[in-house]
């Protein structure tokens, strides 16, 4: 068993990667054919009810006397008939078939006096709103075929088709994961999947500060969003490298300082001898509960001109003058280096409690066998000690790295940008993520952030595939069941 | 490096007191450091400084300790803005959307953690990589969706924001059913119990830590969210904000009076109380969570 997995993790030639992935595709497509074949023998085998059920829903419910779940996939297919055709409007936008069209065209009508301009905007929601519904309604379609097709099978073998009653009891065991799942999942699709894929088609249009829904149509103009970035001439070509250096930099070291010194911590407060541990941990567990606007704010007017830091500083020698630390710095390393610093006071608290608790954890066999071969103190802890944290923190760097990458607080509330570049509004402290909020929500370049959206997305995806493929949670995920 | 056995224990034995001694030194000096800007807001919170005209001077001083102390800037964070609103706008979109996150992660997480189903491991996988798109994103996408339907903006709105994508965030919970024994389950089954009965009688019972730890996170979240609350509630409703918000754009704002800082402070002192109080009370089970977490990935 552990042969077999470990031979599966080693990367395959080339040639032998294409293969795979076209074997893949041809599944897929001979799973479609088998579908679509056991559909067709379905459609053949079922009774006359089940036939019927292929074009009015729950008719086959209904012949087998299942009244209530019979009426209930009619009603669904009647509603869903009534709201494609009817086309109801909202805001003079219509959802339904119309919005499919519209989906398309994004609006024709420019406006004039007398006729309002479409707006396109609306138009592209609500037709991703009715592929939605669309997508809803072939699952009920297809679990209405289902259930009168199973009541077939049961009555062929003698036995009686289910009460409403025992459908609905079979929700609180037999189906509990459909009860369980129902509310996230609407609230996901509404909340999560519905947005973001909204944003994504954004990022294919030309919704900009020049365009404004309502007053402006808006139109498909394809991958000219993500050429702008690699060969346009405006702000966006001339910042987007150097602010993406600065959030890999910035990841890059904010992870590393943050988990190396709150290992050390960690050592620090569980070391032998050190007493009142709950004590200095209360102390550092503070700054987690202190909500970070608080902290943050607090830190940035403590650093400021006029601020304490600055005259203690400036008391003590080591400046001449006060100095400004952060988004007015006059060098932008200086408000880097500044905002890394408070980075360490936000983050080592975690570091240091996670790695408590693995702490405690270190299997003491281990030291023991050590022991027993005559290690030192030392030697145990470096080699037994060290590696261990390391490969039981190994996922959280990862986690860690992708949350500094998306850390918009941190930035947003010390410096929010700045210190500015001249003639650019990506300032030299700004992430992808604190520029694409200032390019949306103050600019109105809505596309061209959405299309930094989607690049944050490709990085934090790729960064947590490797190596959630890798994780040993993954690769185990079945060990417990 | 040592050659005989009596100095090398001897010396070991002192090293190891110095050792101590120095860590000592290192954990006091960095103790000040973490509570260095708290203990800062504490004070500026009760400043009470007058300028030659008497009025109350609010920004931000040079000097550490305050000169005298007192409790005008919380009357006036009391009197002149809409400090109380803020407070129970907050308390209000946390009481619900933490009943309703919780409902919803426990759920999920327990289905995903014991119950056998076709698509699970399909859910599973597709959950995670909805789970890497930046909440960042869909923020903004429910931010232009708002204001495209006209839809005015309210507090319903947030806890639906904080709530309804809630079930993606399953992961440690799903540790924490994980480790439940199977078999416990099976009896209970053998017993002739439904699922249902399952879950809530024999489950849940034994669940109060992540049940804790989820609840604790979720209510604890809208005090402290800044950037969702200030998108979808907007600049100009201060009656909507809540605190982070509030607190916020008062010294941050538009109409900038910078004399406001140690009001800003008061405001913070008690968002903070509360809050860290809760916090503390519940530390075990936050910590508990944060590891199981981590080793977890």
């Amino acid at each position: 068993m552990q042969k077999a997995k470990k031979e599966r993790i080693r990367p395959l030639p080339l040639n032998e990667q294409w293969k795979q992935i076209g074997s893949k595709i041809a599944k897929g497509f001979s799973r479609i054919g088998k579908s679509f074949q056991r559909f067709i023998a379905r459609f053949k085998d079922g009774s006359v009810g089940t036939k019927i059920s292929h074009f009015i829903c729950g008719f086959g419910n209904l012949s087998k006397k299942q009244y209530a779940k019979g009426i209930l996939f009619l009603g669904l297919q009647v509603i869903f008939l009534l709201f494609m055709i009817s086309s109801p409007e909202v805001n003079s936008t219509p959802f339904g078939w119309k919005s499919l069209g519209n989906m398309i065209t994004l609006g024709t009508e420019a406006g004039d006096l007398f006729n309002p301009t479409d707006n396109s905007m609306l138009m592209l929601l609500f037709g991703v709103v009715t592929v939605g519904v669309i997508a809803v309604f072939v699952l009920v379609y297809f679990s209405n075929i289902k259930s009168s097709y199973e009541g077939d099978l049961l009555i062929r073998k003698g036995k009686r088709v289910p009460t409403f009653k025992e459908d609905i009891a079979s929700l609180f065991d037999s189906r509990f994961h459909v009860l369980m799942l129902t509310p996230a999942m609407l609230g996901v699709l509404l909340f999560t999947v519905l947005p973001t894929l909204f944003m994504i088609l954004i990022a294919f249009t030309n919704f900009d500060a020049e365009h404004v829904p309502g007053q402006h149509l808006i139109d498909w103009v394809g991958f000219a969003n993500f050429a702008a970035i690699f060969q346009g001439t405006g702000e966006i070509s001339a910042r987007f490298l150097p602010v993406l250096t600065w959030t890999l930099t910035w990841a890059f070291f904010a992870t590393f300082t943050n988990y190396i010194s709150g290992i050390l911590l960690a050592l620090l407060i569980n070391r032998k001898g050190i007493k009142f541990k709950k004590l200095w941990r209360t102390v550092f567990i503070l700054t987690i509960a202190l909500p970070q606007f608080i902290s943050l704010l607090a830190m940035r007017n403590l650093l400021s001109l006029h601020g304490p830091i600055n005259s203690a500083l400036v008391q003590l020698g080591l400046l001449s003058s006060p100095i400004e630390f952060l988004g007015q710095a006059t060098n932008a390393m200086t408000a880097r280096i500044t905002i890394l610093v408070i980075n360490l006071w936000i983050g080592i608290p975690y570091t240091m409690l996670m790695t408590s608790g693995i702490l405690m954890n270190v299997p003491t066999d281990l030291y023991e066998a050590a022991m027993i071969d005559g290690a030192t103190k030392r030697q145990a802890f470096t080699n037994i000690t060290v590696p261990y944290i390391l490969f039981v923190t190994a996922p959280y760097l990862i986690t860690s790295f992708i949350g500094n990458i998306t850390s918009f607080n941190i930035i947003f509330l010390l410096t929010g940008g700045d210190p500015v570049v001249p003639g650019f509004k990506a300032g030299q402290t700004d992430l992808l993520v604190t520029w694409l909020y200032s390019l949306t929500i103050e600019e109105s370049e809505v596309n061209i952030g959405s299309v930094i959206a989607i690049f944050t997305f490709l990085i934090t995806a790729t960064a947590t595939l490797i190596s959630y493929r890798r994780s040993k949670s993954y690769k185990e995920e079945d060990a417990f069941q | 490096m040592m050659t005989t056995s009596t100095p090398k224990f001897k010396s070991y034995k002192a090293s190891e007191r110095t050792g101590t001694i120095i860590s000592y030194i290192i954990l006091i000096l960095m103790s000040l450091i973490w509570l260095y800007p708290i203990l800062w807001i504490i004070l500026n919170a009760f400043r009470t400084e007058f300028n030659d005209q008497g009025q109350l001077i609010g920004v931000v001083v040079s000097h550490y300790f305050p000169k005298q102390l007192g409790l005008d800037n919380f009357i006036k964070l009391f009197t002149e803005t809409r400090f109380l609103t803020w407070f129970l706008n907050t308390l209000f979109v946390s009481s619900i959307s933490f009943v309703l996150s919780t409902l919803l992660v426990l759920c999920v997480a327990y289905v995903m953690s014991k119950l056998k189903f076709k698509l699970r491991k399909k859910i599973l996988n597709i959950a995670i990589i909805l789970g890497l798109f930046p909440g960042f994103m869909s923020m903004i996408a429910i931010y232009y969706i708002l204001k495209a339907l006209g839809l005015t903006q309210t507090l319903f709105a947030l806890i639906l924001v904080y709530s309804a994508g809630s079930g993606l965030g399953f992961y440690v919970a799903k540790g924490f059913f994980d480790i439940i024994p199977n078999s416990l389950i099976e009896s209970a089954r053998l017993d002739g119990a439904t699922n249902a009965r399952i879950f809530t009688s024999i489950v849940l019972p034994i669940s109060k830590p992540i049940i804790i730890y989820t609840a604790l996170l979720s209510f604890t979240g809208p005090w402290m969210d800044f950037i969702f609350a200030r998108v979808i509630l907007g600049e100009t409703n201060s009656h909507l904000h809540t605190v982070a918000v509030g607190l916020y754009y008062m010294i941050y704002g538009q109409r900038v009076d910078s004399n406001v800082f140690t009001m800003f402070a008061a405001g913070c002192l008690l968002v903070a109380v509360p809050i860290v109080t809760l916090f503390l009370a519940m530390q075990k089970y936050y910590i508990e969570g944060v590891t199981a977490g981590a080793v977890k990935g």
